[in-house]
C-alpha cells in the first residue's frame, strides 16, 4: 500500500490523492471503533470538522507552524472524544448511534454561528506555513509528502493497536460484551479508549486535510460527512485493515468524476449503500481477503 | 527503520514528479463554469449559467469572425467550499482552465478566488453575492458581475424608504451572509432617515417561519427585510401569505430574490414583493431577443439575473482576450478594466480598479396574478438605479487595490 | 399589556399555539417512527424521504392529474405505504436476522437514493402547492392571527395520532402485533402470518410519513430537502419519547414541539440546538426514554 501511495502521484493529481488519504485516515480511525470495537458512531464528523477547524484557526489567525497546528488540532478533537466518549458510552447499539448522532449536531449548530468559524463562509485562505521551519509546504510536493508521512504513521498506529493484546479484548467485547465483562475486563474503559483513540485519530485526519485544502468548512461536521464515513468503511470492508482505505479511495474517485452529474452522487452511493448491505456486507477488501482465505 | 525508508523513497518520488510537470500555453481559451448544478442555487445559475455561458462563446464568435478556439468545461460545486476549492484548483493546474466563471455561493466563490489568486488566473463572478469580493476579500484577478450584498441593501433599502417604508423589522438568516445583509441594509435604512423596530435572527434552513413572522406582525412596522436567501425566503413569503401580513397592510422586502424563486411561490403568494435586480427578461428588446433564444435551450426556463451575468461576463471576457492577444491573465485582466463592457443585457458598463463592474440596477415590484399576461410576466420595474449609484463607491470598501 | 421575561403575554401565547403546530408534525412523524421501531426493531431513516415523496406526489395529483388537496389526503398515504411495503419485502426482511444497525444503514441509502432521485427531476426550488380554499383564511383570536389551515393541522395529528394509539394499544390487532414483536415464532404458531403483519405495519408506519407530507405541502416548501433535515429531529424526539413507546412520541412530539415555540422566543438562536441537548440529557438520565422500557 505504501508503494502505491508513492508511485501514484506521477499518474495521478497529486491533490486528489491527498484528499484521498487524509479520508483514508478518517476511515481508518472510524473503522478502528466499528469494525473492532463494534460501536457504530453516526457523529464521526464532529472530530474531522472540530480538528479542521482548530488547526484552521491556530495556523491562519494565530499564525503556528503547520505542525503545532496539526498537533494542537489533534488534542482538541482527543478532548471533544473524551467528553463525548464518557457521555455515548453508556448506552450500547442504536442508542450509542443516535446519542453520537445529536451530539454531533449540537456541535453542528454550534460552529454554525460561533464568530470564529465565519459560519457558511468558513475559515479560509489558511496558509501552509513551512514544516519545522524549514519546508515551504505551498508546494505540492512537499505537502505531499508530509501527507503521506502523516497518513503512514496513523495507519500503522491503528494497524498496532488492532494487533494488540488491547485490540483483541476490543474484539471480544464485540462479540460478546457480557463474557468480557465476566471475565473480568472493565468493559467501559476499553470502549471509551477505543472511542478516544478513533476521535483522536479522526482529528488528526481532519487537521491535514484543513491545511492542505487551506479551508475549513460546514461540511466538514454535517451529518453527512458522519453518513460518507460510514459508507467508506462500509464499501471497503468492516473489521479489516485494508478496508477503509480502499472505501475512501473509491468514493473519493467516484465523487470526482461524478460531480459534473450533480443528484446522481448522492443516488449512487445510496445504490453502493444499499447493494452493500442487502449483499456485500463484507466490503470490496473483505470479500478478497475472504477468497484469499487470509485476514486483511 | 521503516519511518526512514519511507522517507527517502517519499523524496525520490518526489523529485520524479516535479519533472513531470511542465506547462504550456496552449492556443485554446479554456472556461469552466462552476456552480451549483444539482441543489439549492441550481435554478439561479446552474445549468442555465451553462447554457449562457455557451450562447456568448457561439454569438461573440460569430458576431466578431475571431479565431479564437474557445473550450467551455464546467463542475457542479455542490455549494461546498472545499468542493469548489479543489476543483478550481485542478482546473488550474491539470485542465489548462484559464478562467472560472459563475460560482454562486459566496463562501466557494471566496475559496475559488483564494485559489485563482494563487494560480495567477481569472475569476468571473456572477453568482456570489458577498461585496468582500471587491473589498476586503478583493483580487486582481477577481471580476465580480450582477449584484453584491452591498448594491441589495443599498438599492432595496433606500428605495424603499424614500416611498414611504420607513420603519423596518428584520428576519435574519443567522449565519454570516445573512447578518451582512442585515447590517448593510440597516445602515442604508439609518442614513435615509428610517427606523429599525426590531429584528429576529432564525437558524439556517428553517422549515417554519410563523414564531418569527408573528413578531413581525406584532412590531407593526411598514416592511419586513428577509435577510435570508434561498429556500428561508421561499418559506418566509409563503408563511407570511398565509398569516395575512401582506393583507394586514405590512409589506415585505426581499432582499436576495430571483425569478427562479417567485415563479417557484407563485404570483399568489408572491404579489407585492419589492426588490432589486439588475436584469429582467422583459426591459427591452435586446434583452426579450436574447431570452428567447434561451428559453429555447433551457427547456422553457426564464434566465436569472446571474445567468445573464454569465454571459455578460464571459463575452466581455473574450473580446478582452482578442483585444490583448493572449490568454495570459495579467493582461488580459487590465484590458477588461480599460474598456467597458457593452452587450444587449446590461447595457454599457465599466469594470472598475477594484473589479467590481458597474451597472444599472432595478427596483422591481411582484405583479398581482391578475396584472401577468403570459409565462414569466412576474415584474413591474418601479425605478431604475443608475450604474454609478448602485454599487458601493469604490473607497469605502476596503481593497487593498485601491488607494 | 402584561409581560412575562420581558416578552408580552400576547406574543406567547401566540407562539405557544405555533409551537403546538409545529408539534403537530413532530408527533405525526415520530409516531410512524416509532411504530416501526417499537414493533419492527428497525430505525427507518427513510422516513424523511417518505415524507417527501408524500408532499411531491399529492403536488404531482394536483398538477397532472387536477385532483386537489382532499383526493390527495385519500390516495397519498396508501399510495406510498405501498412503497414502503415493497421495501420491506425484497429488502429489509433478509435484515432482521442481523444487527439492527443493517437496517439503519439500508434506510439511510434507500433515503439518500430517493432524495437524489428526486432532486434530479425537479430541481432544488420547490414547488408552488396551493391552500385548498376550504381551509384558507384564518381567525383572529385576539392574541394572534390563527390561520384556519393551522387549526386544521392541530386537529388532525391528534386525531391520527389518538386513533392510531388506540388501535395499537387497545385493539386485538394491536395487541397480535405487540404479542409478534415480543415473540414471533409463537404467534406464528398461533396461525398468525406474522410476516406480512410486519410487512403492513411498516407500510401504515410509512403512510403516516406521507399523510404528514400531505399536510405540509402548502405550508412548507416542497421540495427534495424537506425531509432531510427534519428527519434527524424527528429522530430526536422519538429517542427522547422512548423508541418504542406509541404515546411517548406523541406527547413528546407536541411538548417538543412547544418547548422549541417557547426557545424562539426567548432565545431563537438556540431553537435549533434545544432538542438534542434535551436528547443528550434524557439519554445520560433515562437511556430509554422518558416513556420507554427499558429493554
Amino acid at each position: 500500500m505504501a508503494a502505491f501511495f508513492l508511485v501514484a502521484p506521477l499518474v495521478v493529481y497529486p491533490v486528489f490523492l491527498m484528499k484521498a488519504m487524509c479520508f483514508a485516515l478518517f476511515a481508518c480511525a472510524f473503522n478502528l471503533l466499528i469494525g473492532f470495537g463494534g460501536l457504530l458512531s453516526f457523529g464521526h464528523a464532529m472530530f474531522l470538522g472540530t480538528a479542521g477547524y482548530a488547526a484552521a484557526h491556530a495556523a491562519k489567525v494565530w499564525g503556528w507552524p503547520p505542525e503545532i497546528a496539526i498537533l494542537f488540532a489533534t488534542a482538541c478533537a482527543a478532548l471533544l472524544g473524551l467528553v463525548t466518549g464518557l457521555i455515548a458510552i453508556r448506552r450500547q447499539g442504536i442508542y450509542f448511534a443516535m446519542t453520537t448522532l445529536a451530539l454531533s449536531q449540537m456541535i453542528y449548530f454550534y460552529y454554525l454561528q460561533a464568530p470564529f468559524t465565519h459560519g457558511e463562509d468558513g475559515i479560509q485562505a489558511v496558509p501552509r506555513g513551512r514544516l519545522l521551519g524549514v519546508l515551504d509546504l505551498g508546494s505540492n510536493l512537499a505537502m505531499y509528502a508530509t501527507v503521506f508521512v502523516i497518513f503512514m504513521a496513523g495507519f500503522a498506529l491503528v494497524y498496532r493497536t488492532v494487533h494488540s493484546p488491547f485490540g483483541q479484548v476490543l474484539k471480544a467485547i464485540r462479540e460478546n460484551e457480557q463474557r468480557a465483562l465476566s471475565l473480568g475486563y472493565d468493559v467501559s474503559r476499553y470502549k471509551l479508549l477505543a472511542f478516544l483513540l478513533s476521535a483522536t485519530l479522526a482529528g488528526l485526519a481532519g487537521a491535514t486535510k484543513s491545511i492542505v485544502f487551506q479551508l475549513a468548512s460546514l461540511t466538514d461536521v454535517h451529518w453527512s460527512m458522519s453518513g460518507e464515513v460510514v459508507l467508506m468503511t462500509l464499501l471497503g470492508g468492516l473489521g479489516t485493515v485494508f478496508g477503509p482505505v480502499v472505501g475512501a479511495l473509491i468514493i473519493v474517485t467516484m465523487e470526482n468524476y461524478l460531480a459534473q452529474l450533480g443528484a446522481w452522487v448522492s443516488i449512487s452511493q445510496g445504490i453502493i449503500f444499499v447493494i452493500c448491505v442487502l449483499t456485500f456486507r463484507r466490503g470490496v477488501v473483505g470479500e478478497i481477503g475472504h477468497g484469499l482465505k487470509k485476514p486483511l | 527503520m521503516k519511518l526512514k525508508q519511507t522517507l527517502i523513497a517519499a523524496a525520490i518520488a518526489a523529485g520524479f514528479a516535479g519533472a513531470a510537470r511542465a506547462q504550456m500555453s496552449d492556443g485554446v481559451v479554456k472556461i469552466g463554469v462552476m456552480s451549483d448544478m444539482s441543489s439549492l442555487y441550481a435554478d439561479i445559475g446552474g445549468p442555465g449559467s451553462v447554457i449562457a455561458a455557451r450562447m456568448a462563446v457561439d454569438d461573440y464568435l460569430k458576431a466578431h469572425k475571431s479565431s479564437l478556439k474557445v473550450e467551455i468545461v464546467t463542475a457542479d460545486h455542490q455549494n461546498k467550499p472545499d468542493v469548489g476549492s479543489q476543483i478550481a484548483r485542478q482546473w488550474y493546474d491539470q485542465d489548462k482552465v484559464d478562467a472560472i466563471a459563475d460560482v454562486p455561493t459566496s463562501s466557494v466563490a471566496l475559496a475559488v478566488a483564494d485559489v485563482t489568486k494563487q494560480k495567477n488566473k481569472v475569476f468571473l463572478i456572477s453568482g456570489a453575492a458577498s461585496s468582500d469580493l471587491t473589498g476586503k476579500a478583493c483580487s486582481p484577478n477577481n471580476i465580480h458581475w450582477t449584484y453584491d450584498t452591498w448594491m441589495l441593501a443599498n438599492g432595496t433599502g433606500s428605495a424603499i424608504v424614500k416611498t414611504g417604508g420607513d420603519t423596518w423589522f428584520f428576519l435574519t438568516s443567522d449565519y454570516a451572509f445573512g447578518h451582512a445583509l442585515e447590517r448593510d441594509t440597516e445602515a442604508v435604512v439609518l442614513k435615509n432617515g428610517g427606523k429599525v423596530l426590531g429584528k429576529v435572527r432564525h437558524p439556517l434552513n428553517a422549515q417554519d417561519f410563523s414564531s418569527f413572522l408573528l413578531q413581525a406582525q406584532a412590531s407593526k412596522a411598514k416592511i419586513i427585510g428577509l435577510a435570508n436567501a434561498g429556500g428561508d425566503t421561499i418559506n418566509s413569503i409563503k408563511q407570511a401569505a398565509e398569516f395575512g401580513i401582506v393583507k394586514g397592510g405590512q409589506s415585505l422586502a426581499g432582499m436576495l430574490v430571483f425569478i427562479s424563486d417567485i415563479h417557484g411561490i407563485g404570483l399568489e403568494k408572491a404579489q407585492g414583493l419589492i426588490f432589486t435586480e439588475t436584469f429582467y427578461w422583459d426591459l427591452n428588446d435586446g434583452t426579450r431577443a436574447w431570452t428567447r433564444r434561451f428559453v429555447e435551450q433551457s427547456k422553457g426556463k426564464y434566465p436569472t439575473m446571474v445567468q445573464a451575468g454569465v454571459y455578460s461576463a464571459v463575452t466581455h471576457y473574450l473580446k478582452s482576450v482578442d483585444a490583448a492577444k493572449t490568454d495570459d491573465a495579467p493582461k488580459v485582466l487590465a484590458q477588461m478594466k480599460a474598456m467597458p463592457s457593452d452587450d444587449p443585457l446590461f447595457g454599457k458598463g465599466t469594470v472598475r480598479k477594484d473589479g467590481r463592474v458597474l451597472h444599472p440596477a432595478y427596483l422591481v415590484e411582484v405583479k398581482k396574478p391578475s396584472e401577468s399576461k403570459g409565462p414569466y410576466d412576474y415584474y413591474k420595474v418601479r425605478a431604475t438605479i443608475p450604474a454609478d449609484q448602485a454599487f458601493r463607491p469604490e473607497k469605502e470598501g476596503g481593497c487593498s487595490l485601491v488607494n | 399589556m402584561t409581560e412575562i421575561f420581558g416578552v408580552p403575554t400576547q406574543a406567547l401565547f401566540g407562539q405557544l399555539l405555533i409551537g403546538l403546530i409545529n408539534g403537530s408534525f413532530y408527533a405525526l412523524l415520530s409516531l410512524g417512527l416509532a411504530v416501526i421501531f417499537g414493533l419492527l426493531n428497525i430505525i427507518n431513516f427513510t422516513h424523511g424521504a417518505q415524507y417527501m415523496m408524500g408532499a411531491f406526489i399529492a403536488y404531482i395529483l394536483a398538477s397532472k392529474a387536477g385532483l386537489g388537496y382532499w383526493w390527495s389526503l385519500l390516495i397519498v398515504p396508501p399510495v406510498v405505504g405501498a412503497t414502503g411495503i415493497v421495501i420491506e419485502r425484497f429488502m429489509l426482511q433478509r435484515l432482521y436476522k442481523l444487527d439492527h444497525l443493517y437496517g439503519l444503514l439500508l434506510t439511510f441509502g434507500l433515503a439518500l437514493i430517493i432524495q437524489g432521485l428526486f432532486r434530479n427531476e425537479y430541481g432544488t426550488s420547490g414547488l408552488p402547492y396551493s391552500m385548498p380554499a376550504e381551509l384558507s383564511g384564518g381567525h383572529n383570536l385576539g392574541f394572534m392571527f390563527l390561520p384556519n389551515y393551522r387549526a386544521w393541522v392541530i386537529a388532525a395529528s391528534l386525531v391520527v395520532c389518538l386513533g392510531t394509539w388506540f388501535v395499537i394499544e387497545r385493539t386485538k390487532l394491536g395487541s397480535y402485533l405487540r404479542a409478534a414483536t415480543e415473540n414471533p415464532a409463537l404467534v406464528q404458531a398461533f396461525g398468525i402470518n406474522v410476516p406480512r403483519m410486519i410487512t403492513l405495519t411498516y407500510g401504515f408506519g410509512v403512510a403516516l410519513a406521507a399523510f404528514a407530507g400531505v399536510m405540509a405541502a402548502p405550508i412548507y416548501q416542497v421540495s427534495p430537502q424537506m425531509g432531510a433535515d427534519l428527519i434527524i429531529v424527528v429522530f430526536a424526539v422519538v429517542v427522547i419519547g422512548g423508541m418504542g413507546s406509541i404515546l411517548g412520541s406523541i406527547l413528546t412530539g407536541f411538548g417538543l414541539g412547544i418547548v422549541e415555540g417557547l426557545t424562539k422566543v426567548f432565545y431563537p438562536e438556540a431553537s435549533n440546538t434545544v432538542i438534542f441537548v434535551i436528547m443528550a440529557v434524557v439519554l445520560m438520565i433515562r437511556p430509554a426514554g422518558l416513556f420507554g422500557a427499558q429493554k
